[in-house]
């Protein structure tokens, strides 16, 4: 028999409310290890979608189930990573990343492991024990995406995480957390706007369009891991960027 | 340099200023109403002479202030929690905490005496509702208003009520009690020296500096009056620099607001 899906998604719908369909119809398999992007035109619902994975909002019709459990039974299997930061001002870079562990009654001494670790994987070390004002945007991000991997997720959430910040170290933080996903091994959900950040990072890119949000269409990425920076001159990434980037424009082009 | 030279050189000037004036107005008036306004060297006589009753005064003031501004900080406290964790009782009780703050501490007092007697415990009392309000404000603020982005982590990881309160809500509370702390140490002097004006006639052995003032104006020791009030100011200013110097401890490491690196 084969392995079940990691996350299976059947005819899922969600509603705020009585009325406003923000998501319909939506179904489809992840399997684990996938890295999947979900882009789309604002009101797509691709932020929802990920919420729904979250437990933080509930369904409204359908099946949802994660390792064949429902979001809010999965919770301690998954980690966010939020479209800001999020970091707790009173807390050094360390004590911020072991709050979700806190949360979650981890004992001091694997605390204190895990920071270490993460911080190494995100290359801020020296970092520690400064505060969260005293770092950069893009230091802040990977605080935040530290506090995320600290958990060993299976299921990593991420919601437009890099969005805010330039382009050059948007690209790192990509190529970064490319590189970590080799040490830890997660299925990934990434929100983005950018379609060069989607086919650079996914193997499956979830097109989605709005009113009421819908999965459009899905490309399968099969540019080979591990994607380095070599990887942006390649012809191959240039194409698949502008396939993709035909078809979320003409999605944005149509009338609503 | 230029910045921190300039910090201390400006005010001095204009308190040298302040004080040139002072002589000149007293010199002025028609010398059988200058007692209106002593010259500044009688009114430093005056803190000297008066120097025994004044730190007594002084002593008896701070204890009441004292306990009526630790009492408003422990009920405020507990109160804060209470309103911020139920939107019903906040709904119910706010326009009573508000009623409270609009009556005048002169008309509280009587009532006040009535109750349990003049001295220390009115004093205490007086000065408690007066500082209590702006606590109880700014904490249930600070302690309602955590980031919106970190209340949803929190929920995402199932924090639990308690853990959210204390490792969300009550250090992001934090600059908001100060900020109520640093107007509570502003009202407590004054809400003191106008209470033991009123209720604080048996208040320690001889009261404090309402009382005292009360005393020296119905002498006619105007230089000690205006010794009393310059006591009290510095009271005040004592009170305010300690809990600045709290917060400054408590916050400085964080907050923005501490933050002296140019961007």
């Amino acid at each position: 028999m084969p392995a079940p899906p990691f996350v299976e998604f059947r005819m899922v719908e969600k509603r705020f409310g009585a009325g406003n369909l923000v998501l319909a119809n939506v179904s489809f398999l992840a399997e684990r290890g996938d890295f999947i992007s979900l882009i789309g035109p604002s009101g797509c619902g691709k932020s929802t979608l990920l919420r729904l994975l979250a437990g933080l909002s509930p369904i409204s019709a359908g099946t949802l189930t994660i390792n064949g459990k429902t979001p809010d039974n999965s919770a301690a299997d998954l980690a966010f990573v939020f479209q800001e930061p999020t970091l707790l001002p009173w807390l050094t870079v360390a004590g911020n990343i072991e709050v979700p562990q806190k949360l979650r009654g981890v004992s001091a001494q694997a605390r204190a492991q895990s920071v270490r670790q993460v911080l190494d994987l995100v290359r801020l070390s020296a970092k520690a024990d400064a505060y969260p004002r005293q770092l950069s945007g893009g230091q802040k991000m990977r605080v935040s995406l530290a506090r995320a991997l600290a958990l060993t997720p299976k299921l990593l959430l991420l919601d437009e995480p890099f969005g805010a910040l330039d382009e050059m170290t948007r690209e790192h933080l990509n190529e970064e957390l490319l590189a970590i996903r080799q040490h830890q091994m997660w299925t990934a959900f990434f929100v983005t706007h950018s379609v060069s950040e989607a086919v650079f990072l996914s193997n499956r890119i979830m097109i989605m369009s709005a009113e009421p949000g819908r999965i459009h269409q899905e490309i399968t990425v099969p540019l080979p891991y591990p994607r380095t920076a070599e990887t942006r001159i390649s012809p191959a990434y240039h194409e698949w960027v502008s396939l993709v980037t035909g078809i979320v424009r003409s999605l944005e082009k149509q009338p609503l | 340099m230029r910045h921190s030279s300039l910090t201390v050189l400006l005010p001095a000037a204009f308190g040298a200023g302040v004080l040139l004036l002072w002589y000149g107005v007293h010199a002025c008036l028609d010398p059988e109403m200058r007692f209106l306004l002593p010259t500044p060297d009688a009114v430093g006589q005056a803190f000297w002479t008066q120097r025994a009753s004044l730190i007594r005064a002084t002593f008896n003031t701070l204890q009441g202030a004292l306990i009526g501004f630790a009492l408003a900080i422990v009920v405020s406290s507990g109160l804060a929690l209470l309103l911020a964790l139920s939107p019903l009782v906040r709904t119910t009780l706010y326009p009573y905490l508000m009623a409270l703050q609009m009556t005048p501490l002169p008309v509280l007092a009587p009532i006040c005496v009535i109750w349990v007697g003049a001295g220390l415990l009115s004093v205490s009392l007086l000065t408690f509702v007066i500082a209590f309000f702006p606590l109880v404000v700014n904490t249930t603020q600070g302690l309602i208003s955590a980031d919106r982005n970190l209340v949803e982590m929190f929920t995402l990881y199932r924090a639990s009520r308690t853990q959210q309160l204390f490792m969300l809500r009550v250090p992001a509370a934090l600059p908001y009690f100060f900020t109520g702390l640093r107007i509570a140490a502003t009202l407590a002097p004054i809400g003191a020296v106008v209470a033991d004006m009123n209720a604080g006639s048996s208040a320690g052995n001889g009261g404090g500096l309402g009382f005292q003032a009360v005393i020296y104006s119905s002498q006619a020791k105007y230089p000690a009056l205006f010794a009393t009030a310059g006591t009290t100011c510095i009271l005040g200013f004592a009170l305010n620099a300690a809990v600045l110097g709290v917060a400054w401890f408590m916050l400085h490491h964080w907050h923005d607001s501490y933050d002296r690196t140019d961007r």
